[in-house]
């Protein structure tokens, strides 16, 4: 388990994260969404213990991993790409890490083996493609066998094969138990592979939720609407709270405000023909757009309110 | 897949103070960069020592009075140490800035996150390899230079005053420089700043003090880590009030030791 307390961090004058409080938990993927720049590395790296929050408290497991005695048994970290001297064979930059939890040399040619590096383990790091350094550094995440990991981006640079393998691994981690924090710009990834999410804007938590509650919150209750009468049944259904806009085509309306079974019924009683009624299901994508565009807005306007929303 | 992580149950996992050792070692000669410039410290020191020797070997006849007094056969056999300190403090530097510059450091800060033992494995194991190695250089360009010296009837043996303590004083110099340049690495975590601050100390600003009047540098110059330094291996004989072997040694260790405090309480307290 991960528990994130009010954490903020500022570098100088720039607030990295502001107020940032979530739990991930064991036994499931947790996504960690935001767009560039919205705090996504900063947290992993207070997660590691390599950047101290300014305030608040992050725990792993319940303690601060700063203290942790068997660190790589806690927490497994793949960080942001390049976190490796370039002149080192990947084996050895695998067995210098082990070496500091006394995990031994038969797990690090285990995991070479898991990630599918073999023949590359004995070449030099600085010759690696993207892709490999990934696998390279998932197999440095799992050395020790971990109970909470969290990967920056692990799929960045990896080719299709290499994405279905890391979804698989994902699933697996958590199917063994374990807590496992990925975070990701690819929503349509997310989708697929999490369970949660953690969706933050300008280093403000925007969610804290489950993939379908994020979806249906964020897709609010849009219904296309096609009828040959849509003046007569625009007419019928403005009401507070209710939107109606007109598409492209004349014989075609967005309703917002009510479900799909409101406007049918109401169109039923004035007897006026549907040709199509569809309640709009957005994708991970879009409301993920939608909702940290919304929180960009807010943060001009008012913060609190956005905060609480 | 049924189980992903099947470990084998050995040892616990488990930070301890000589695995992080261990782990040290394993990235200090799994880096050729680090094999190859230890080696051209050891050639220097051999090389360069036994080339000055052979010319004040050979000149020695037409060497003035003030010369003369600043000749020893122990200083001149171990003259190769300035040259020596230029790859070892290099490499100290590069040990840990090296780590800064290819993220690496992220890496191993993570694997130990209580941080303070990364620096004092690497302090340990750079220190040791150092040592080890320019004690072996420095017993070697001892025996070379006296070999040379010994047919103009100036050469001296190791059993002479001085001797023993100069040829393992110059190993501990060395080490003593490199742990310097290690300290610097990890205070500004960048192998060019580290390299010239190394090389500004160490070679830059001794020559800039003989800009001083006499009146000041006489007082001032002997306490540099170079010139202190060099009192160990009987290098320091071209200054006027030259520290003794002894006193050279505390004012060089204490440079090390406050560097060294420095550089552990910056990676104690601020992000990696």
């Amino acid at each position: 388990m991960i528990e994130v307390e009010h954490v903020s961090k500022t570098y100088g004058e720039k607030v990295a994260v502001e107020d940032l409080s979530f739990v991930v938990h064991p036994g499931i993927v947790t996504g960690f969404l935001g767009p560039n720049g919205a705090g996504k590395s900063t947290t992993m790296r207070m997660i590691a213990g390599l950047d101290h929050p300014t305030s608040g408290r992050i725990r792993v497991s319940g303690t601060s991993y700063r203290a942790s005695s068997a660190p790589m048994g806690e927490l497994g970290m793949l960080l942001e790409a390049k976190s490796i001297h370039t002149g080192r064979s990947a084996r050895n930059h695998l067995l210098a890490l082990a070496q500091t939890n006394g995990i031994g040399r038969r797990r690090v040619e285990e995991v070479i083996d898991m990630v599918g590096l073999g023949d590359a383990a004995g070449k030099r790091v600085g010759g690696f493609s993207l892709g490999m350094g990934q696998r390279l550094g998932v197999a440095s995440a799992l050395l020790g066998d971990p109970k909470v990991v969290v990967l920056d981006e692990p799929i960045n640079g990896l080719d299709p094969e290499g994405v279905l393998w890391i979804r698989n691994l994902l699933t697996g981690l958590a199917a063994e138990g374990r807590t496992v924090f990925v975070s990701s710009h690819l929503m349509s990834e997310m989708a697929q592979t999490a369970t949660r999410l953690v969706v933050v804007g300008r280093g403000r938590l925007i969610a804290d939720t489950t993939v379908e509650e994020f979806i249906a919150r964020a897709t609010g209750n849009t219904v296309t609407v096609r009828t040959a009468s849509s003046v007569e049944l625009t007419r019928l259904l403005l009401a507070t709270g209710v939107t109606v806009t007109t598409g492209t085509e004349p014989d075609v309306l967005y309703v917002e405000g009510l479900t799909a079974e409101q406007i049918g019924t109401t169109a039923w009683h004035a007897s006026i023909p549907i040709f199509e009624l569809t309640p709009q299901l957005a994708s991970l994508e879009d409301a993920f757009m939608k909702l940290t565009h919304d929180s960009v807005e807010y943060r001009a306007r008012d913060l609190t309110t956005a905060v609480a929303a | 897949m049924t189980t992903i992580l099947a470990m084998p149950a050995t040892r616990p996992v488990k930070v301890t103070q000589l695995r992080v050792i261990t782990s040290e070692w394993t990235k200090l000669r799994s880096l050729r960069s680090t094999v190859w410039t230890l080696l051209i410290g050891i050639t220097l020191m051999i090389g360069i020592g036994a080339l000055i020797t052979a010319v004040n070997a050979s000149q020695y006849h037409t060497f003035n009075a003030a010369n003369r007094a600043a000749f020893t056969a122990i200083g001149s056999s171990l003259a190769g140490v300035t040259f020596a300190q230029l790859a070892f403090g290099v490499l100290g530097v590069l040990v840990i800035s090296g780590e800064y510059s290819t993220g690496m450091i992220r890496s191993s800060l993570t694997a130990v996150p209580a941080r303070l033992p990364v620096l004092w494995a690497k302090l340990a194991v750079f220190a040791a390899v150092v040592f080890t190695l320019s004690l072996t250089a420095s017993f070697t360009s001892f025996s070379i230079g006296q070999a040379i010296l010994s047919g103009h009837h100036l050469s001296v043996s190791l059993t002479a005053p001085g001797a023993v303590r100069s040829v393992v004083g110059a190993a501990g110099y060395l080490t003593l420089a490199g742990m310097i340049g290690v300290a610097i690495g990890a205070l500004l975590r960048n192998s060019a700043g580290g390299i010239s601050a190394f090389v500004g100390t160490f070679f830059v600003i001794p020559p800039l003090t003989m800009l001083l009047p006499d009146s000041v540098s006489n007082h001032l110059i002997q306490y540099l880590p170079s010139n202190a330094g060099a009192s160990m291996y009987d290098g320091a004989t071209r200054l006027t009030s030259a520290l003794s072997p002894t006193a050279g040694t505390a004012v060089l260790a204490v440079y090390t030791v406050v560097l060294i405090a420095a550089a552990a309480s910056r990676l104690q307290r601020r992000d990696a």
